[in-house]
């Protein structure tokens, strides 16, 4: 096999194919054919860096180069410098803000120093559309050692002792959802990876699609050998095309290597894995939802119990995992339950990938062990906050989640801390708030989208959304009560007490929070009928546009 | 293709798989690293060759833990091409005047046994680059 010279990592995550790296990748190829260096330079598309920010991202091995914000032009420079005379491209290197110095190796930008990339191992790293690749990386080594050497009890045995948790936002541990899909005897038996990723603001596990599929596949496999199922389903949503895109590929490639299909590893255990199109509905996350969804029902949640464990899919036991939770897998029956053990914090095990998005400098997938402080994330990872401002709030868990106000932010994150300041791990998107982001404002975004999304089953869900997104639509208009203050709460409450499923049981929690650290706010709205941000119209007049000098 | 059966044929697939894939970890602390100066003085006097024996003789010996890289002008003009050995916990040793033939005998003497080359021997008092 002819060996390369240099390899040159391109990302082909949706952000940097939205900025053109389609391009790159073509005009890189054309420029290296044209100089003769095709056959010394490797031009590899890869999944995501996480590093969105400066995207197009562009890679460089050996050196460890890392090259940001680089546009098709760019390419030619590229070659004719780094290529040929081996001289890195300096203005095209990420430049460390608060250092201002140019920095050439991607460790040793801080952007990537306090990350532990466990998930995203092999995103920005690997083909994902090639899987001798990802066989390279150890890939589907964990599965052939589940079937040779492992009965199905021990793998599960395996996930439990490491504390593996639902990456999903509920949290519930891993190994005892397999162990108890495992113990329903039944001729059939399902495996769901959950890739309805519908929290605004969210890309973990599309990001972990695009660039790692195989990781995914994997798992499914395995989780169908521990629990006793010969049939996955990926329901994921159709806005990820280029997800799904790369999945078709990983399938069609695990079946020609005979890793899904019959007779896996020469035993007698078949499994294959087959996608579903959800149609983007936020309450399909849910999980009894999304089995009315694959089955071709309506997108809508069932009464639990009976858990999916012991009736999901077709009333057959199913076990319903997440994209990141999946993820984790393969490593951990590797390397062992311990090693995933060490990391992360008493309650709450491993890694969490967080789309860390808003007003901060360096917006981006990032990936840290639990335990970690949302300072280090937002001011070590994230570079801290856009033009200088003041912190205000940073918002985790969606629609679901709440608003943690700068007192908390040295708070040690993992899924018991979160929900103590009133928010919640969720699947993992961060959005920071600064001075200029109206409190009441936010709530009334993200109960508009609940309200939108609330699929109509529950009263409380389906009409008290409403109500509450209409008193904040006062309050922004300068029409609010002290009265509404309390209506929110005690509607809020009620609406979470009274919904079947886990977006009603949530949707008030942005209000709530933000009540909770930010009533101030609240009260000047309605008393003073001033938005102190500046952003609620508060039914002024619009000035009328200065007339035109004649 | 056939499908795989067996771990050993999984991991065949996977040794071959990472040969191709190692210039990735390359950097790690135990690398030794090979630097050829490819400025265009280094290019005009047949670097590139130089470079390319390089990594064929890496190949063909199946050597783990060396990786190579172009680097700009070192300032030896007057001797190029240079290759630069930095092997971890030793001082750098940089040689010129590298054809083909001595590119072998870097990676036959320097690489694989240790002795160093010394009638080629530019410098070695400098700190690394």
């Amino acid at each position: 096999m002819k060996q390369y010279r240099l390899h040159m990592l391109v990302c082909a995550g949706t952000a940097c194919e939205s900025q053109e790296s389609k391009d790159i990748i073509k005009n890189l190829e054309a420029e290296l054919k044209e100089k003769g260096y095709e056959k010394e330079v490797q031009v590899v598309k890869t999944g995501c860096f996480g590093f969105c920010e400066k995207g197009p991202i562009i890679k460089v091995h050996p050196d460890h180069v890392f090259y940001v914000e680089v546009k098709p032009k760019d390419v030619k420079e590229i070659v004719e410098e780094h290529v040929i005379k081996g001289r890195v491209v300096e203005r095209l290197l990420y430049e460390e803000p608060a250092l201002e110095k140019k920095i050439t190796e991607q460790e040793k930008m801080s952007f990537y120093k306090k990350q532990l990339r466990l998930a995203l191992r092999n995103c920005g790293f690997i083909n994902p559309e090639d899987i001798k690749e990802y066989i390279a990386e150890d890939g589907y080594l964990a599965l052939g050692r589940a079937i040779k050497e492992m009965t199905p009890e021990e793998v599960i045995e395996t996930i439990k002792e490491s504390g593996l948790r639902g990456r999903g936002g509920g949290g519930f541990p891993t190994g005892y959802k397999w162990e108890l899909t495992y113990r329903n005897k039944n001729d059939l038996k399902f495996i769901i990876c959950n890739a309805d990723e519908g929290d605004p603001g969210a890309f973990m596990d599309r990001s972990i699609l695009e660039g790692d599929p195989h990781s995914v596949l994997e798992a499914m496999a395995i989780a169908g050998y521990a629990i006793g199922a010969e049939k996955g389903y990926i329901y994921i949503r159709a806005e990820y095309p280029l997800a799904i895109h790369r999945l078709n590929i990983a399938i069609e490639q695990a079946r020609e290597y005979g890793l899904l299909g019959e007779n896996i590893f020469d035993s007698d255990f078949n499994f294959d894995i087959e996608l579903k199109y959800g149609a983007g509905a936020f309450v399909c996350g849910e999980e009894t939802a999304l089995l009315n969804s694959v089955e071709g029902g309506r997108g809508e949640p069932n009464a639990k119990p009976p858990f999916p464990a012991e009736s999901g899919l077709w009333d057959k036991p199913t076990c319903v995992n997440n994209v990141e939770t999946f993820a984790n897998i393969p490593q951990i029956l590797l390397k062992g339950p311990k090693w995933f053990n060490s990391i992360g914090t008493e309650n709450s095990k491993g890694t969490k990938v967080f789309a860390l998005a808003g007003k901060v400098n360096n917006v981006g997938l990032v990936e840290v062990p639990m335990g970690i402080s949302l300072r280090e994330i937002i001011y070590d990872i994230g570079g801290g906050i856009r033009d200088n401002k003041k912190f205000k709030a940073v918002q985790t868990g969606g629609p679901s989640g709440g608003c943690i106000p700068e007192k908390y932010l040295d708070t040690h994150i993992d899924y018991q801390t979160l929900q103590e300041v009133g928010s919640m791990m969720g699947s993992g998107g961060m959005i920071v708030m600064d001075e200029d982001d109206c409190m009441v404002n936010i709530s009334k975004f993200y109960i508009e989208f609940t309200e939108d999304e609330s699929c109509g089953k529950c009263t409380p869900c389906r009409i008290g959304n409403k109500r509450l997104s209409e008193i904040l639509t006062r309050i922004t208009y300068g029409k609010g009560t002290e009265e509404d203050l309390e209506n929110l709460k005690d509607l809020g409450e009620m609406v979470k007490d009274g919904s079947l499923c886990g977006l009603g049981q949530s949707s008030p929690n942005p209000i709530l929070s933000t009540l909770r650290f930010f009533e101030d706010e609240y009260k000047e709205h309605v008393l003073n009928k001033n938005c102190p941000s500046g952003v609620c119209n508060m039914g002024k007049k619009k000035k009328p546009a200065a007339k035109k000098k004649q | 293709m056939a499908g795989i059966k067996s771990l050993e044929e999984l991991q065949k697939i996977r040794a071959k798989a990472q040969q191709g894939m190692d210039l990735r970890k390359a950097g790690d602390e135990e690398y030794i690293k090979l630097m050829v100066g490819m400025a265009t003085c280094g290019i005009a006097a047949g670097a590139r060759d130089t470079f390319n024996t390089l990594l064929e003789e890496i190949e063909k010996r199946n050597i783990k833990n060396v990786y190579l890289v172009q680097v700009g002008c070192m300032g030896y003009c007057h001797d190029e091409p240079t290759v630069q050995v930095n092997k971890p916990g030793e001082p750098p040793v940089l040689y010129g005047n590298i054809n083909k033939e001595k590119a072998i005998e870097i990676i036959d003497k320097h690489v694989e046994k240790g002795e160093l080359l010394q009638d080629l021997i530019i410098s070695k008092s400098f700190d690394r680059a």
